[in-house]
C-alpha cells in the first residue's frame, strides 16, 4: 500500500500515500482543515461537520476526516461553499454556547474561539433562550460545564482508547446530550485529566488549574515531570512563582501529549506550605533556623572533623536529583570525603541487565520502540500503575499496529485485558513462566521485555539468555521507579561502580549497610527518605539532610538544607528506557537552593582543596563532564537543548561487581503515590482513587 | 384479530395484503392455506444467483424510504467472504405517517418469515433480527408466537423444509428513538450500543451487524419477496411502471372521508387516490397541500398534486415517494402549525450526534414556536428558510435534511402565511441594529 496517489487540492497537483485521510494529506500540505471531533489516532466521527470541503463529482460537501484520497481527486478546501458552511456550522455551535469566554480557563487559547476569528460572523442572528445547565463537578480535578460543550466526543475517545478507561460516555439525546461519567455523577477513573487537555473548548475544565490565570498571563516552561521514571515531557504554566498548570498541548517529548495524574496534578507539593525554606541545626534538640553561611559551615567542620578521626560517612543520593547533581555528589564523596560509602534506594537491576547484554547492540528499547514493537512481554510490573506512559504507548501500539502483548506479573494488571496471554507468577517464578510462552513470543515477530523490580540478579540473565533463543530482535527495558532512578546508576551513586558503570576496587558500604553500622559516624542524605522504614542503627550519627520537607530522615537530621525541586533546577535526568532529557527551571521558591548549589558551597566551604577537586558547580560544565567521560551521554546538544530526548547505553561490556539483589525493590508507587513528593500534594491525596491499588490489591498510604 | 383497521377499496392491488381480512390471518395455518411457504419451497430449489436475479428482475426498490433497488442491494454481499453473513428487518417505523409496516406484521407475519427466509437463502444468512419499534410492543407477542410457529413447523431451525438450509430468527426491540429507523443507527442499537448512525462506508451490505456483511430491508420490502419468487419476478414489475415495479402501501391520513393504509400499484394518480381509494375530503373543503410520503417528505401545493406516485414522478416534483406516509391537508390548515409540528418532532427526534441538526432544529422548533406565538419578526421568515437550507446536505445522516426539507418547502409554499402571524407582531419591524 505504499503507492501513492496524485490528487488536486486547491488548484495544486499534490501526492499523498493510498488510503491516506483527506484531512491528514491538507495538514502535511499546509492547507489545514478545521475540525473538532477529529482527532489523529483516534476513531473517527464525522460529527462536528467542520472539516466539510468541496470534492468534484460528490453531489453533496464532504467530510475530509473520513475520505481516504484517491486518484485524480480534485478538492477545494476554502471554497465559497466551505467556507459558508463552515461560518454556518460555527453559527449553530453559537447558537447554544454561553460565551461566556471572558471568564472561561479556556480564553485565548479555545479551537471553537479560533475557528470563529478564522470563519466566524461578527454578529448573532439568534435571539432565543439558550438551554442551560448547571455545572457539575465529576471529581476533585474534574468540572464538566455541559452548555460550552460543542459534542466533539474527544474526551470520551481518549478516555476509552487512549487511556484503556472508559469513564465517560453520552446520555441524554439531541440537544439535551450530555458527557456524563459512567458512574452517573462523579468519575471513577485514572483522573489523568487527558479528557480536559484534549478537549477543545472550555467545558471540561481541571481543578488545579480553574479561574486561576489567563493562559497568556503565563509563563510556559517545558521540563521533565519529576514523579515516575518514564520522563514525560511536561510543560508548566507558571504564573509569578507559582505552577498552576501542567500538560504538554504541543506534543513535543517522548510523551506526545499523554500525562498522567501525578504529571497533570501533582506538582503543587511545590508550593505546599510546609516546603522548607530556611536551613535548621539541630540545637538543643530542636531544629533551628539559621543562615545558610551557618548551617554550610557546621556540615562542613563536621565532614572534616568526621574525616580527620577517621569516623565512617555514609552518603544516600537521590533517584529523583539531576545526574549533574549526582554526578558532583558522588565525586564529593570519593574525591573529598574518600569514601565509597555512597548509594541510593535501588528499584531495578539495570547492572545485572546490562551486564548480559555486554557485546550487543541496539537492545535496550526506547519510549518510542514500544510504540512500535510487533511483541511487548511485561514482566513482573503493574504497568498501567508505575509506568504509565510505557502503559500508554503498548496500548496505543495496540490500537494502531496490534502488537501482540503478553503479561506474566503475580496478580491482575489493567494490560491482560490487550494482552494475547495473561500468566500469573508469584515473584521468583515470572522466568519460568515466560519459558513457558516460548512458542507464542518467537511468534510475535520481534519483541520488547519489560523487566519488573522482581525480576533480578539471575533471573535477569535467564531473561536474557532465553531471549536470545527466541531467533527473533529482542530489547529490554528494566523498569525503575523514580524520575532519575536510572540516571543514579549511571552516575555512579553507587558503592561498587564509578560513573559509567566502571567497577570500584574496594567497594564501599551499600545503603542497607550504612544504616545498619552501629559505628557510622555520619550520615548525609540528599532527597531521600530512608528512615520513613528504617532504622539508623548508629544513634550518635551526625545527619545531614537536603530535602524539601521535613520528612522522617530528616526529622532525625542534625542539619537540614532546604533544597529545590526538580521543576525549580535545570539539568538533565535519564529516564527508565535510558532516555537522557534536560530538566527546564520553571519556578523558585525563596530560601532553597538547588542541590547542585549546594555541592557546590559546601566543596567551597571545605577549603580551597576540595573546591579545586570538585572543580565548577555549574550545571553546563558538569554535564559536559558527563558527556566526556560516559559512555553513550555523549548525546547532540542541540537534540537536548530542543527538549529532545537522546538514548544512551552507559556501557556496553562486562560489568563485574556482585549485585545484592535484596537491595532491589520497588517502591510500590501507584499512579496515586509518589514517596514524599505525593503525601505534599494535595490534589493527588483528594481523589477518591488515592492511594490507588497495585495488583488489583489496595495499597496502604505510605 | 383479523379485523382490519379500515375497509379494503376496491380499487386495490392486493399482493402484501392479500391475506389481509382472512379469518386468523396471522396464524401459519391461515398462511399455509393461501399458498403460505410456496415461495420459500421454490427458492430452496434455486441457486442463490437465481433468487437474485428473481428479485432484480421485479425491479423492486425499497419500501423503507430510500428506494434502493433490493436485488442490487442483496448483490453487493460478498457472498464467498468467509465471515457469517445476517438479514436484519427493519421494523422500526417511526416516520410520521407511516403505519404499514405494523399491520403487515399484525396481520401476516409468516409472509415476513418467507420473505425473510428467501434473503437469507439469496446471500447465505443463518442468522436474522426483526428489529421492532419499541413503541410497538404488542407486535413483538404477536411476532414470538410467528417465529414459535414456524420453529414447530420447521421453516425455521435446522433443516428448514427438509432442506440442508438452517435458519435462526429473533425478535429485538427499539427504544423509541426515531434515529434507530436509519440502518446503520438501527445496527448500532441492534447490537445494544447508543442508536447513533456509523459513518459510511462501509455499507452493511459488506460490514453490518457485528461488522458482518448483512441484508438490512423494511418490512414491506421483505413481504414482497414471496410474490416475487412465487408467481416470478416479471408479474411483480409488471404490476408497477418501468424500474419501480410491484404495489406499495400508502398510509393515508389527516383531511380524508376514509384513512387508512391501502395497496396500490406504483405509479398510481395521486388525485385519484386521495379522491376515489380515500374518499375525497370532507365537508366540500378545497385540497390545500400534501405531504406525499412521511413528514420528512416536501410539501405539496394542492396544484402540485396530480402526479402519479412513483419515485420518478415526486422527484420530479421536488418532493419524494418516502415511506407512504401520506398526509392531506384542506383548506382550513395552518401551515405554519404543520412547520412547527414538524420541527417539534426533528427536533425531539434529532440524536444530537452532529452539530447541524442538532442546534439546527433546536434552533429553528423555538423560532416556529415563537412566529406562532405571535412574536414573530419579518427577518425570521428569510432566516428558517435560511437556517434549514445551512443544514440541508451538511448532516452526518439524513435526519438533517428529513426536518430541513419540508421547512424549506413550507416557507417557500406558504410564505404568505409565515407572513400574516409575523403581521400580528406589533414589534415586528423592529430589527436589530448590526454593528458588525
Amino acid at each position: 500500500m505504499a503507492d501513492q496517489v496524485t490528487l488536486t487540492i486547491n488548484g495544486k497537483q499534490v501526492q499523498a500515500p493510498t488510503g491516506e485521510l483527506l484531512i491528514e494529506t491538507c495538514k502535511r500540505l499546509a492547507s489545514e482543515i478545521p475540525a473538532f471531533c477529529y482527532y489523529e489516532g483516534m476513531s473517527l466521527q464525522a460529527a462536528c461537520r467542520m472539516c466539510l470541503v468541496e470534492v468534484e463529482k460528490f453531489p453533496k460537501l464532504q467530510t475530509a476526516c473520513t475520505l481516504p484520497v484517491a486518484e485524480g481527486m480534485v478538492v477545494q478546501t476554502e471554497s465559497d461553499a466551505v467556507v459558508k458552511a463552515r461560518k454556518t456550522t460555527l453559527e449553530f455551535l453559537l447558537s447554544n454556547h454561553p460565551l461566556d469566554c471572558p471568564v472561561c480557563d479556556k480564553g485565548g487559547e479555545c479551537e471553537l474561539q479560533d475557528m470563529v476569528f478564522r470563519y466566524g460572523v461578527g454578529e448573532s442572528r439568534y435571539t432565543e433562550v439558550k438551554q442551560h445547565v448547571p455545572e457539575k463537578q465529576w471529581s476533585p480535578v474534574v468540572f464538566y460545564d455541559s452548555p460550552r460543550c460543542i459534542l466533539c466526543y474527544r474526551c470520551i475517545r481518549v478516555c476509552d482508547e487512549g487511556m484503556g478507561v472508559g469513564a465517560l460516555g453520552l446520555t441524554n439525546r439531541g440537544i439535551y446530550s450530555e458527557i456524563t461519567p459512567s458512574h452517573g455523577d462523579h468519575l471513577e477513573c485514572d483522573e489523568c485529566g487527558a479528557c480536559i487537555d484534549i478537549c477543545p473548548v472550555g467545558a471540561l475544565t481541571s481543578g488545579a488549574y480553574r479561574y486561576k490565570t489567563r493562559p497568556w498571563e503565563m509563563e510556559h516552561t517545558g521540563t521533565i515531570c519529576t514523579h515516575c521514571g518514564d520522563g514525560c515531557k511536561t510543560t508548566l504554566g507558571t504564573r509569578g512563582d507559582e505552577i498552576v498548570r501542567a500538560n504538554n498541548r504541543d506534543r513535543s517529548g517522548i510523551n506526545e501529549e499523554f500525562l498522567c495524574v501525578k504529571g497533570r496534578y501533582a506538582f503543587d507539593f511545590n508550593h505546599h506550605a510546609e516546603r522548607l525554606q530556611s536551613p535548621m541545626i539541630r540545637m538543643n534538640g530542636e531544629l533551628q533556623p539559621v543562615s545558610w553561611t551557618e548551617a554550610l559551615k557546621a556540615v562542613a567542620a563536621q565532614f572534616t572533623s568526621v574525616k580527620a578521626t577517621g569516623g565512617s560517612i555514609g552518603v544516600i543520593g537521590s533517584t529523583r536529583n539531576s545526574n549533574e547533581e549526582n554526578f558532583l555528589l558522588q565525586k564529593f564523596a570519593r574525591q573529598v570525603l574518600g569514601t565509597n560509602n555512597i548509594d541510593h534506594p535501588r528499584s531495578g537491576d539495570i547492572v545485572t541487565l546490562l551486564d548480559a547484554l555486554s557485546g550487543k547492540t541496539d537492545t535496550l528499547a526506547s519510549v518510542d520502540d514500544l510504540y512500535k514493537a510487533k511483541g511487548v512481554l511485561i514482566v513482573g510490573s503493574d504497568l498501567s500503575q508505575q509506568h504509565p506512559l510505557l502503559a500508554n504507548q503498548i496500548r496505543a501500539n495496540v490500537r494502531h499496529h496490534k502488537a501482540k502483548v503478553f503479561t506474566v506479573t503475580r496478580g491482575p494488571v489493567r494490560e491482560d485485558d490487550i494482552a494475547a496471554v495473561a500468566v500469573r507468577a508469584s515473584e521468583g517464578q515470572e522466568v519460568a513462566a515466560v519459558e513457558g510462552l516460548k512458542d507464542k513470543l518467537a511468534a510475535a515477530g520481534d519483541l520488547i521485555i519489560l523487566i519488573g523490580a522482581s525480576v533480578k540478579g539471575d533471573a535477569v540473565r535467564k531473561l536474557v539468555a532465553f531471549g536470545d533463543t527466541l531467533g527473533i530482535p529482542v530489547k529490554y527495558i528494566c523498569l525503575m521507579d523514580a524520575s532519575n532512578s536510572r540516571g543514579a546508576v549511571d552516575m555512579g551513586v553507587t558503592p561498587d561502580l564509578y560513573p559509567g558503570y566502571k567497577p570500584v576496587e574496594k567497594p564501599g558500604k551499600s545503603m542497607a549497610n550504612m544504616l545498619g553500622d552501629p559505628a557510622l559516624g555520619m550520615l548525609w542524605v540528599i532527597g531521600e527518605n530512608p528512615l520513613a522504614h528504617t532504622k539508623l542503627a548508629s544513634t550518635k550519627a551526625f545527619v545531614v539532610v537536603q530535602d524539601m520537607f521535613l520528612t522522617e530522615t530528616a526529622q532525625r537530621a542534625d542539619v537540614v538544607l532546604p533544597s529545590a525541586s526538580g521543576y525549580e533546577k535545570n539539568g538533565t535526568i535519564t529516564n527508565t528506557t535510558g532516555q537522557v532529557q534536560r530538566l527546564k527551571k520553571a519556578v523558585e521558591m525563596m530560601g532553597t537552593k538547588t542541590d547542585l548549589a549546594i555541592l557546590g558551597l559546601l566543596a567551597r566551604a571545605m577549603g580551597a582543596d576540595a573546591s579545586a577537586k570538585m572543580g565548577p558547580s555549574n550545571v553546563d560544565a558538569v554535564f559536559e563532564e558527563i558527556r566526556s567521560t560516559i559512555r553513550g551521554y555523549n548525546v547532540a546538544l542541540p537534540v537536548l537543548m530542543t527538549g529532545g530526548a537522546a538514548q544512551t547505553m552507559p556501557v556496553n561490556g562486562r560489568v563485574p561487581v556482585f549485585v545484592e539483589i535484596d537491595s532491589i525493590r520497588t517502591t510500590g508507587d501507584t499512579l496515586f503515590t509518589s514517596g514524599t513528593l505525593g503525601r505534599y500534594s494535595k490534589t493527588l491525596n483528594a481523589v477518591m482513587e488515592a492511594p490507588g491499588k497495585l495488583y488489583g490489591q489496595p495499597v496502604s498510604k505510605g | 384479530m383479523g379485523k382490519l383497521y379500515n375497509e379494503p377499496s376496491p380499487l386495490e392491488t392486493k399482493i402484501v395484503t392479500r391475506n389481509f381480512g382472512l379469518p386468523n390471518s396471522e396464524s401459519i395455518d391461515t398462511y399455509l392455506a393461501h399458498q403460505g411457504y410456496v415461495a420459500l419451497k421454490k427458492a430452496i430449489g434455486m441457486s442463490q444467483e437465481q433468487i437474485i436475479d428473481e428479485v432484480k428482475a421485479s425491479s423492486l426498490r425499497g419500501r423503507g424510504g430510500a428506494g434502493f433497488p433490493t436485488g442490487m442491494k442483496w448483490g453487493f454481499v460478498p457472498r464467498q467472504l468467509d465471515k457469517p453473513k445476517y438479514i436484519v428487518v427493519n421494523a422500526d417505523e417511526s416516520e410520521p405517517g407511516t403505519c404499514k409496516d405494523r399491520l403487515l406484521i399484525e396481520f401476516d407475519p409468516h409472509q415476513l418469515i418467507e420473505g425473510i427466509l428467501i434473503a437469507a437463502l439469496a446471500v447465505g444468512a443463518e442468522k436474522g433480527w426483526i428489529y421492532i419499534r419499541g413503541e410497538y410492543r404488542y407486535l413483538i407477542d404477536i411476532m414470538d408466537k410467528a417465529l414459535a410457529e414456524a420453529y414447530a413447523h420447521g421453516f425455521l431451525g435446522k433443516s428448514i423444509a427438509g432442506s440442508q438450509f438452517k435458519f435462526d430468527l429473533y425478535t429485538q426491540t427499539g427504544a423509541g428513538a426515531y434515529e434507530c429507523g436509519e440502518e446503520s443507527a438501527l445496527l448500532e442499537s441492534l447490537e445494544g450500543n447508543r442508536g447513533i448512525p456509523r459513518i459510511r462506508p462501509p455499507f452493511p451490505a459488506v460490514s453490518g451487524a457485528f461488522q458482518c456483511p448483512t441484508v438490512l430491508n423494511n418490512v414491506e420490502t421483505f413481504c414482497a419477496v414471496p410474490a416475487i419468487i412465487r408467481d416470478g419476478g416479471k408479474a411483480f414489475a409488471d404490476l408497477g411502471i418501468p424500474k419501480a415495479g410491484g404495489t406499495r402501501m400508502v398510509c393515508i391520513a389527516g383531511h380524508v372521508n376514509k384513512p387508512g393504509v391501502y395497496e396500490v400499484p406504483l405509479g398510481f394518480p395521486m388525485m385519484k387516490f386521495i379522491n376515489e381509494v380515500a374518499g375525497g375530503i370532507p365537508n366540500g373543503r378545497k385540497l390545500k397541500a400534501v405531504i406525499p410520503g412521511g413528514s420528512s417528505c416536501p410539501i405539496l401545493r394542492a396544484d402540485e398534486c396530480d402526479l402519479n406516485m412513483d419515485y420518478d414522478s415526486l422527484a420530479k416534483a421536488k418532493s419524494m415517494l418516502g415511506s407512504g406516509g401520506m398526509v392531506v391537508m384542506d383548506e382550513t390548515t395552518d401551515m405554519v402549525k404543520v412547520a412547527l409540528r414538524i420541527m417539534r418532532f426533528y427536533q425531539h427526534e434529532s440524536c444530537g450526534w452532529c452539530i447541524p441538526c442538532r442546534e439546527g432544529t433546536t434552533w429553528l422548533r423555538k423560532m416556529l414556536q415563537r412566529v406562532t406565538d405571535g412574536q414573530g419578526l419579518t427577518r425570521d421568515i428569510d432566516l428558517i428558510g435560511d437556517l434549514a437550507k445551512n443544514m440541508l446536505g451538511r448532516t452526518f445522516c439524513p435526519l438533517g435534511d428529513a426536518a430541513a426539507l419540508p421547512t424549506i418547502s413550507l416557507v417557500e409554499k406558504f410564505r404568505g402565511e409565515f407572513e400574516a402571524y409575523v403581521a400580528k407582531n406589533p414589534l415586528a419591524k423592529n430589527e436589530l441594529v448590526s454593528v458588525g
